[in-house]
């Protein structure tokens, strides 16, 4: 910096202390209140300090979840996590492979329809689920894709974020690759497959990353596909879970659930941190 | 821009491109148009026809007190977000951008929340202020609040902001951050040696230069605070309480899916999508502008 001034660097330093404590505050409440007994974290206010319950209570949330009074069917977080990782894992690779195909046929190729379908696959960015949310929901009850997996994902996976981040990739690959593999005999499939896939690896991990998080994340789309407790997520059993009428509340367990809920996203932005902060400042270019 | 060598095939575009327009057709456009139609339909008593009423479903909004009502909630509630979203991560990514030491560090501590789905920071802070076992409740009750965010409408409307607020800071904070390192430091050294002082430095080079990532962040942050906060409200209040949290999300999936009131729901959509494609155009123009820039 400019000026050397060790009070305001002090002061710097403990407002981003500060903030980070604020902001992972409520995270280390769910976990002290997943290591806690029911009875304890009753109290007013409860312990602030971790105790012994925390395995025990991460296995009820794991193979029993939690149980409510006047709600059946507690659905272990294995089989919610399980669907989680699924629907994710799914999300992410549809989108990255529909969209590697669409962005190679419109930079790679010329032809009568090309700009109508650019025009139309970025016209689904302002069509979000929330817009249309009862027409698409009987699109795929007519399918009879409710309570299914591909009803949870396929309608997901059109994606003008990724189309337009590969297409911008493209765009910068040199044309003398394609010269030289058309030289060699390749046809476009072949160069697609060895050369324009390899050389997107870095743009197909960020999107991987940015698209992972928002498959785990979905909400309103499994709750109005998935009333079977066989195919809800982890994420849609939380939102239910947390505000079933007149439930007794077992809190370690729901926190615990909480934790388990949001480790696999957090982990993949942190352990992924660099392509995930590509990912998401490339695509909003 | 375009490509000067090409591939030349008759059908292998369209083969590449046909999964993509397929859902897009399936899944975006019918449902959407669908419900374009559905708007100006009713449905009758027995849900077995329907006739055409024209703009009566609209007209009907417009009266209905609770719709004007959501509006406003829908309103203030993404004028708090994005206020508070930008306030608090321009002031942390000015303040991390300024240390040497530890920036790099306190970005990573800073980003996860990103990852968490709204729903769970909803779970996460309705804890939190729970009355009873809840930290801030009880906090609050020390300080003589008659804290019950079940039943304040207020109260609720602030559980589902900071909820709301805290997922989108590291977004933003990563962004700002990302626009105050792009600002060149000859800059900010030339009007350091002119004698212009941190505050003066601030205002006149580093939040003009920061401009462009400013308007794109109010664009992203109101698209979040009006469609992306579904789960934040459904999991925390469930629009309550008395409709007091009720965003215009809410009620479009509440009015179709728990009232059943189709044409409305319908017309409800149609009005949000006006909302959306308005906030993109905003945002795609701006981009324009960015690329002369």
């Amino acid at each position: 910096m400019i000026e050397r001034r060790p009070i305001a660097d002090a002061v710097g330093h403990l407002i981003m202390l500060a903030a980070i404590f604020i902001v992972a505050f409520p995270i280390y409440l769910a976990v002290i209140a997943a290591s806690h007994t029911i009875q304890d974290v009753s109290q007013t206010p409860m312990p602030l300090l971790p105790g012994a319950e925390l395995l025990t209570n991460t296995a009820r949330a794991l193979f029993d979840g939690p149980q409510l009074v006047g709600v059946s069917g507690a659905t272990p977080a294995i089989v919610l996590l399980m669907n989680s990782f699924i629907m994710a894992i799914s999300i992410a690779v549809g989108k990255i492979i529909i969209s590697l195909l669409s962005a190679f046929a419109i930079v790679y190729f010329r032809f009568p329809l090309r700009n109508i379908f650019f025009w139309m696959i970025f016209i689904t960015l302002m069509l979000p689920v929330e817009v249309r949310i009862i027409p698409t929901y009987k699109i795929v009850a007519d399918l009879g894709l409710l309570d299914t997996y591909t009803g949870l994902i396929l309608p997901l996976i059109a994606s003008a974020t990724a189309t337009f981040l590969f297409r911008q990739f493209f765009m910068t690959v040199p044309d003398e690759l394609l010269e030289a593999a058309r030289i060699d005999g390749a046809g476009p499939m072949r160069f697609f497959w060895d050369v324009l896939v390899p050389l997107s690896r870095t743009s197909i991990a960020a999107m991987f990353v940015i698209q992972f998080i928002y498959g785990w994340n979905q909400y309103l789309w499994p709750l109005l596909i998935a009333s079977d407790y066989k195919y809800q997520t982890i994420v849609l059993a939380i939102g239910r879970l947390i505000r079933a009428p007149d439930a007794f509340y077992e809190w370690p367990v729901i926190m615990g659930m909480a934790v388990l809920a949001l480790l696999p996203p957090v982990a993949v932005v942190v352990l992924m941190q660099r392509w995930f902060v590509k990912g998401l400042v490339e695509t909003e270019k | 821009m375009e490509k000067r060598v090409v591939f030349h095939n008759r059908f292998l575009p369209y083969l590449l491109v046909a999964p993509q327009i397929a859902i897009t057709v399936i899944f975006f456009f019918w449902p959407a148009s669908q419900a374009v139609v559905q708007s100006v339909l009713r449905e009758d008593a027995f849900g077995t026809s329907s006739y055409f009423v024209g703009m009566e479903n609209f007209a009907a909004l417009f009266e209905d007190d609770y719709y004007l009502n959501s509006f406003k909630i829908t309103a203030l509630f993404s004028t708090l977000v994005t206020t508070l979203g930008l306030g608090i991560s321009l002031v942390l990514a000015v303040t991390a951008d300024r240390l040497i030491r530890g920036a790099t560090i306190y970005k990573t501590l800073l980003i996860w929340p990103y990852a968490v789905a709204p729903a769970v920071a909803g779970a996460l802070w309705g804890f939190v202020f729970l009355p009873g076992p809840g930290v801030f409740a009880w906090l609050l009750a020390q300080m003589g609040v008659d804290w019950n965010f079940h039943l304040n409408g207020g109260q609720a409307m602030f559980v589902v902001v900071v909820a709301a607020t805290w997922k989108q800071i590291s977004y933003n904070f990563l962004f700002f951050l990302a626009g105050l390192q792009a600002i060149p430091k000859s800059l900010i050294e030339a009007a350091a040696i002119d004698g212009a002082k941190p505050f003066r430095r601030f205002w006149t080079i580093i939040l003009p230069m920061l401009s462009p990532t400013l308007f794109f962040l109010i664009v992203v942050n109101v698209v979040y605070a009006f469609f992306e906060t579904f789960g934040v409200i459904h999991s925390l209040t469930r629009g309550g309480p008395a409709k007091s949290t009720e965003i215009l999300v809410y009620k479009v999936w509440y009015d179709g899916f728990e009232a059943q009131d189709l044409g409305g729901s319908a017309a409800q959509s149609v009005i949000l999508m006006a909302i959306v494609i308005g906030l993109t155009v905003i945002q795609f123009r701006y981009i324009e502008r960015k690329v002369h820039y």
